[in-house]
């Protein structure tokens, strides 16, 4: 895997923008922008009401992802190119989704629509038709998610990549700087995670910075890119931007990113929790 | 909430106002947050007290200004392009 097989531009999304087996699909953070308007022929997935068990907190299942794909007219041989709003936050979320569910060709729009709109190229509000299809998903890919007791005992061990702000670690805050201030139980971070916030994966213009600057950018945080490692955020998303960079473009080979993330994490009983800036003992603790 | 600020604004372009993004910067000037605006330009950040950069992102256009956020109070920043 390298960038080129999974990040396209502007210019390649230009050209394709007719092409009947390259589906755009947005999906972003605020879930309205694409009412506003979209890139010419882009369907919506909406990270919240598509993508979430309406009833239980967990990812829609298999069955539901396929009602979802073949209801927007995306068959398994399509390349799918997705992009969004921040840094292709959200857009990040979804390419980890399609391959947690097996999606043969995915890939970001690098820059995401910011680059997109900032280059003030076309946006409409023209929703396209696409007939549906039978998709067929496969059993969940489990060798990149991560869950609560693997996060437990990757304590002191794996590498943990907290992808928050910096606030949000040392327990400042409880969300991003934008959102409401609620979720978690407790403020803090699991003990011994590095803080690498995702956002320092991304120029200002919403690309993503170059290889090296990539490796340097962790490896100067203590990150051991020969280790397994496990990334994680507030609610899975951020994190997937983070996933996206390790496993996708530095192609390190076994990353797994923790969706219940630190509104899960810090809602545990009797599990260590670090306060402050720096990572801290196994045990957690005040610094 | 107790611990927090709120940061918020707007951009404007000769007077009127213009959309696109808004970013903000910790003191150290790395990035803590990004939002689109609304349709009139405007933005809003919940942050922690301090020393903040605040950066509009436009077509053709980028401005900052710093913002002191003081707990307990709304600090308005106006960006102009």
């Amino acid at each position: 895997m390298s960038r080129n097989d999974v990040l396209v531009d502007a210019d390649w999304v230009q050209a394709h923008l007719d092409d009947p087996k390259v589906v755009l699909v947005e999906v972003d953070e605020d879930t309205a922008a694409y009412e506003k308007n979209h890139i010419r022929n882009a369907v919506r997935i909406d990270w919240k009401r598509d993508l979430q068990d309406p009833v239980r907190r967990d990812f829609v299942n298999q069955e539901q992802f396929e009602a979802l794909l073949s209801e927007r007219g995306i068959a398994n041989d399509d390349t799918v190119v997705l992009y969004g709003g921040n840094n292709n936050w959200f857009a990040a979320y979804a390419y980890w989704y399609f391959k947690l569910y097996g999606h043969g060709d995915v890939k970001l729009l690098d820059g995401g629509r910011k680059k997109w709109e900032l280059e003030s190229r076309e946006l409409v509000t023209e929703v396209p038709t696409r007939a549906a299809t039978t998709y067929t998903a496969q059993p969940q890919d489990q060798s990149i998610r991560a869950y609560r007791d693997d996060v437990v005992s990757a304590i002191g061990t794996v590498n943990l990549v907290d992808v928050r702000s910096p606030d949000e670690y040392s327990g400042k805050l409880l969300a991003p700087a934008h959102l409401p201030q609620e979720q978690s139980q407790r403020p803090g971070h699991v003990p011994t995670a590095r803080n690498i916030p995702w956002s320092k994966a991304a120029n200002d213009d919403g690309t993503f910075k170059s290889d090296d600057d990539l490796t340097s950018l962790y490896e100067e945080e203590g990150v051991d890119l020969s280790k397994d490692t496990i990334a994680y955020c507030r609610i899975g998303e951020r994190s997937a931007h983070t996933w996206f960079v390790l496993h996708e473009l530095l192609g390190q080979a076994n990353v797994k990113n923790y969706d219940g993330s630190w509104t899960e994490y810090g809602s545990l009983v009797g599990v260590p929790v670090a306060l402050g800036a720096e990572p801290g003992s196994p045990e957690g603790g005040k610094q | 909430m107790a611990k927090e600020t709120v940061i918020q604004g707007a951009i404007s372009r000769d007077g009127a106002p213009v959309t696109g993004y808004v970013r903000l910067l910790d003191a150290g000037g790395e990035f803590t947050a990004e939002v689109p605006t609304s349709s009139d330009g405007a933005f809003r950040f919940f942050a922690a007290p301090g020393t903040w950069t605040v950066r509009a992102l436009v077509p053709g256009g980028t401005a900052d200004a710093t913002v002191e956020a003081t707990l307990g109070e709304v600090a308005e920043v106006a960006l102009a392009v």
